[in-house]
C-alpha cells in the first residue's frame, strides 16, 4: 500500500445517507494493512510530543512501532500498561486536540492517526480473544469502587493488575457509566466495545455488583465499617442534567439529553424489542453544542426527525469535537448558531408547540476566555419544533455527598481531590472523574481514576 | 436475580408480591421506593416499598396491571426471578424523621385512594410500632375493590372505609368523609397524608388547603433510572422544579403542581397503547386498525 507521508491513511465510513437510518456504527476503522501503513507514518521522535498529551501516558511511538512491524498483540500489551479501555478511547478521545494536536508530523501535514490506530489495536485484540495479563497474586486488601464509568473501570483495572479486591458498585442494572447509557451505538458499539472491555476488567478479578445506589442502599461508612474495606474510589460522574429555567421547559417534550440518551442507549428504546417508549419526535431542536448535544442530535435524526442544534455561541466556540460537528453535519443536522431559547411554547394538553428563540451576537471574552453571547434586541422567532432536548452540562449527584459525613465539596457541588492521588478530604475515600471535576471526557476521568489507584495503593502499601 | 418469595391477589387487579432483595430490604425505609426491571428488554418500573422484612432479606411491592409491562410482571410466579431491583431510592417519609415526642403530639390522618393503599400501609405500620395511633381511610369506588384492609386495621388507631356507591362503610370519596370528620365528628388533624391517584390527592390538597391542615402527597411520575439522572419526574412545586426521584417521592400537597403533573403522565400513553397492542396482538399489529394513532 502506497503511503503519501503527508497524508493520513483515510478511514472508511458509513455513507452518511445511510447511517442516518441506523444505529450502525459511523466509523468501521482501519484493516491491517490501512493501519500498518498509517503506522509507518510514526517518525518514532526520540522525545515523544504526543505521550505528553496523553492524559494517561501511553507510549504512543512503542505501540505503533509494534504495529508497523505487524505485532498487534504486542502494541495491545504495550497500550494495555497504561489503559483499561482502548477500544473506547480509540473512538471518543478528543485525538486532536491531545496526542495528534502535538504529533510532529501534523507540523506539515497531516497528524499520525493515532486514535484510528489504537482502536484498530484493541478490535484486533479483541477479535484474536487477547485478554489483559492478571495479577499474579493477591494482597489482601479490598478496595471499593463507585461507579462502573471510566473512571471506576480504570482504578478497577489498576488495583487489580496490583493484587487487591476490588468491588465496583453500579447504581444502574448495567455497567460502562456514561459509556453505557450516553454515548449512542453509532459511535461506540455497546455489546462488540463497551461490553467487551469491561469483561477485560472483570478478567482481571474485578466484581462488579449492579444495582447498588451508593448513599442509599448502603452509605460509604458501612462499606469501611460493615463491609471490611481498607479503602474506596468515587467515580460516580455528574449525572444530574441541568434547564435553563425558562417557561414552559415542564412541557411535554422537553427532555434532558440524558433523558433521551438513556431511553435510547440505556434502554434501546430504538429497539421494539425493548419495552421502554421513547417520543421520538419529528422536528427535534437540541440546545447546547457540545458533544452530548451532537449524540442527542444524531440520535433524534435516527429515530426520523428534523433535527436543529441552537447555540448561543459561533461555530469557533462549539465545544463539540471537530469530526462529530462534521459527522452531524453530513448526516443534515441543521446548526442554528448564535441563537438562544427564550421560551417554550406549550399548547392546551401540555405538549410543545414551537420553541421562541433570539438571535445572538459576540460580545467582549468572558471569564472563560471565550467571547460572551449578547442578545440582539427585537430579533426574537419562533422555531417550528415538538420535541426540545436540553444540552448544556450536567453536575455531580449529590446522593453521595450529601449521605458521607466529612466529605468536602467545592462551591459547584463537585468532590475536592487531590490531583496527583484522589485523595479527599476524608480518610481511605478517594475520588476521580466527573464528580471531581464536573463534565468533562472520558480519557480525563480514566487518567483520574488511574492517579487515584496509585494514590490508594501507596496508601495501602504503607499500612 | 431477585427471587419471588410470595404472590398474593389483592383485588381489581392489583398483585402484591415479596422479593428477595437483601441489600434493599436492609436500609429501606416507609416512604421509599424501588425500581423493578423484569428481564433483558423490559422497563424500569417505579414501585413504592410495602412493607419490608430485614431478617429475611425481603421487600415487599404492590402493583396493578395498569399496562404491558404490569401485566406481564402479574405473570411472574413465586420461585421466579426479576432480573433487576435496586432500591431503596427516594427520601424516606418526613414524618419518620421527626421526633417522637413530636410525632406523639400530633394527630395525623392518612388518606389511601386504590393502589395507594400499599405505600400508606408501611407509614402506618411503623407509625403503629412507635405507639403512635393515626387514622386512616381507605377509598375505593366499590367494596370489591378494596386492598389490604385488614392488615392496615391491625395497625391504624381508626380505619375509615368509602365508597363511591355506599357499598361498604361511609357513601362518598375520600374528600367527602374528611369533610365529614373535620366538619361533623369534630375532629382535629394536625396533619394529613395522601397517597393515590394524582386526581384524588389533587383534591385532597384542594380540601385540606381549605381546611388549614398541612398535606403530605407522594408522587408517581413517569421516570427512567430514579437517581435524578434523566430529569424526567420532574414537578413544579410552588417556584422550584423537583425531581421526584431525589427530592421525593413525598411533597407538601399544597405546592404541587398536580394539573401539569398529571399532563406529563399522559406523555407516553400512544407509546404505551402501541405496546399493550404489540403484546396483545404480536407482531401482526402494525398500526392501521384506527385504535392507536399507530
Amino acid at each position: 500500500m502506497e503511503v503519501d507521508v503527508l497524508k493520513r491513511v483515510p478511514v472508511r465510513e458509513q455513507d452518511p445517507k445511510v447511517r442516518a437510518t441506523n444505529f450502525e456504527e459511523v466509523c468501521l476503522g482501519y484493516n491491517k494493512e490501512e493501519a500498518m501503513a498509517e503506522a509507518t507514518r510514526c517518525l518514532q521522535c526520540k522525545n515523544p510530543q504526543c505521550v505528553k498529551g496523553c492524559p494517561v501516558n501511553i507510549d504512543i511511538p512503542k505501540f505503533i512501532k509494534e504495529l508497523a512491524e505487524g505485532r498487534v498483540e504486542d502494541a495491545y500489551r504495550v497500550i494495555g500498561t497504561y489503559s483499561a479501555l482502548p477500544a473506547v478511547c480509540g473512538r471518543v478521545c478528543p485525538q486532536e486536540s491531545q496526542c495528534e494536536a502535538k504529533c510532529i508530523r501534523g507540523i506539515k501535514g497531516d497528524a499520525v492517526s493515532i486514535g484510528k490506530l489504537e482502536r484498530f489495536v484493541a478490535d484486533t485484540a479483541r477479535e484474536e480473544g487477547v485478554k489483559p495479563e492478571k495479577a499474579e497474586k493477591k494482597n489482601g486488601k479490598k478496595v471499593a469502587v463507585i461507579g462502573s464509568g471510566p473512571a471506576g473501570l480504570t482504578c478497577a483495572g489498576d488495583l487489580a493488575k496490583l493484587g487487591y479486591e476490588v468491588t465496583i458498585f453500579e447504581a444502574l442494572h448495567k455497567a460502562g457509566g456514561v459509556l453505557s447509557y450516553g454515548i449512542p451505538e453509532f459511535r461506540l458499539p455497546k455489546e462488540k466495545v463497551v461490553d467487551c472491555e469491561v469483561e477485560n476488567v472483570k478478567s482481571l478479578g474485578v466484581k462488579i455488583e449492579t444495582n447498588v445506589v451508593i448513599g442509599k442502599s448502603i452509605t460509604i461508612d458501612e462499606l469501611l465499617t460493615d463491609e471490611g474495606f481498607d479503602a474506596v474510589f468515587i467515580g460516580s460522574g455528574a449525572g444530574l442534567p441541568r434547564f435553563m429555567g425558562i417557561p414552559g421547559e415542564n412541557a411535554n417534550g422537553v427532555f434532558s439529553a440524558n433523558e433521551y440518551l438513556t431511553r435510547s442507549n440505556l434502554m434501546k428504546a430504538f429497539d421494539d424489542s425493548y419495552a421502554t417508549p421513547i417520543a421520538a419526535g419529528s422536528k427535534v431542536a437540541v440546545v447546547g453544542g457540545g458533544n452530548v448535544a451532537m449524540d442527542a442530535a444524531r440520535t433524534a435524526l435516527r429515530l426520523g426527525a428534523d433535527v436543529h442544534i441552537v447555540y448561543r455561541r459561533s461555530e469557533e466556540e462549539l465545544p463539540a469535537r471537530v469530526e462529530e460537528v462534521h459527522h452531524a453535519k453530513e448526516e443534515g443536522i441543521i446548526f442554528d448558531l448564535l441563537t438562544n431559547p427564550t421560551e417554550i411554547l406549550v399548547d392546551d394538553n401540555g405538549n410543545v408547540k414551537g420553541m421562541t428563540c433570539i438571535r445572538m451576537e459576540l460580545g467582549e471574552p468572558d471569564e472563560s476566555g471565550r467571547r460572551r453571547p449578547v442578545e440582539i434586541p427585537g430579533s426574537e422567532f419562533t422555531l417550528d419544533v415538538d420535541t426540545v432536548i436540553m444540552s448544556l452540562g450536567t453536575s455531580p449527584n449529590p446522593l453521595i455527598s450529601s449521605t458521607t459525613e466529612g466529605l468536602a465539596l467545592n462551591k459547584r457541588k463537585c468532590i475536592v481531590a487531590e490531583e496527583e492521588n484522589g485523595q479527599t478530604s476524608k480518610a481511605k475515600v478517594y475520588a476521580g472523574g466527573d464528580a471531581v471535576t464536573g463534565a468533562a471526557t472520558v480519557i480525563l476521568a480514566m487518567g483520574a481514576g488511574k492517579a487515584a489507584a496509585k494514590g490508594i495503593d501507596e496508601f495501602l502499601s504503607q499500612k | 436475580m431477585y427471587q419471588i418469595l410470595k404472590k398474593e391477589y389483592l383485588a381489581n387487579n392489583i398483585w402484591l408480591m415479596d422479593v428477595e432483595a437483601p441489600r434493599v430490604a436492609k436500609s429501606c425505609q416507609p416512604g421509599q421506593f424501588v425500581i423493578v426491571k423484569m428481564d433483558e428488554t423490559g422497563e424500569r418500573i417505579p414501585l413504592t416499598v410495602c412493607d419490608y422484612d430485614r431478617e429475611k432479606g425481603t421487600v415487599t411491592i404492590v402493583f396493578q396491571k395498569v399496562g404491558a409491562s404490569t401485566e406481564e410482571m402479574a405473570e411472574y410466579e413465586v420461585g421466579e426471578s426479576f432480573m433487576d431491583f435496586v432500591g431503596p431510592l427516594g427520601c424516606a417519609s418526613e414524618l419518620i424523621k421527626m421526633p417522637i415526642e413530636e410525632l406523639k403530639k400530633e394527630s395525623i390522618l392518612f388518606v389511601c385512594g386504590g393502589v395507594g393503599t400499599a405505600p400508606v400501609y408501611p407509614q402506618v405500620k411503623w407509625m403503629h410500632e412507635h405507639g403512635i395511633d393515626v387514622d386512616v381511610i381507605i377509598g375505593a369506588r366499590t367494596k370489591d375493590i378494596m386492598i389490604l384492609e385488614d392488615a392496615m386495621r391491625k395497625v391504624a388507631g381508626n380505619l375509615y372505609i368509602a365508597t363511591d356507591d355506599g357499598s361498604y362503610g361511609f357513601q362518598g370519596n375520600g374528600c367527602d368523609l374528611i369533610q365529614d370528620l373535620v366538619k361533623n365528628q369534630g375532629k382535629k388533624y394536625t396533619r394529613v397524608v395522601a397517597i393515590g391517584p394524582m386526581i384524588m390527592m389533587k383534591f385532597v390538597s384542594l380540601l385540606t388547603k381549605e381546611l388549614g391542615i398541612p398535606t403530605i402527597v407522594s408522587m408517581n411520575p413517569i421516570m427512567v433510572d430514579g437517581t435524578g439522572m434523566c430529569g424526567a419526574c420532574r414537578l413544579q412545586v410552588g417556584d422550584e422544579i423537583k425531581f421526584a426521584c431525589v427530592d421525593g417521592p413525598e411533597f407538601d400537597g399544597h405546592l404541587v403542581d398536580f394539573d401539569q403533573a398529571m399532563k406529563r403522565q399522559r406523555m407516553y400513553q400512544t407509546e404505551e397503547g402501541k405496546a399493550m397492542l404489540r403484546r396483545t396482538e404480536g407482531a401482526s399489529h402494525h398500526g392501521g386498525c384506527g385504535n392507536c394513532n399507530g
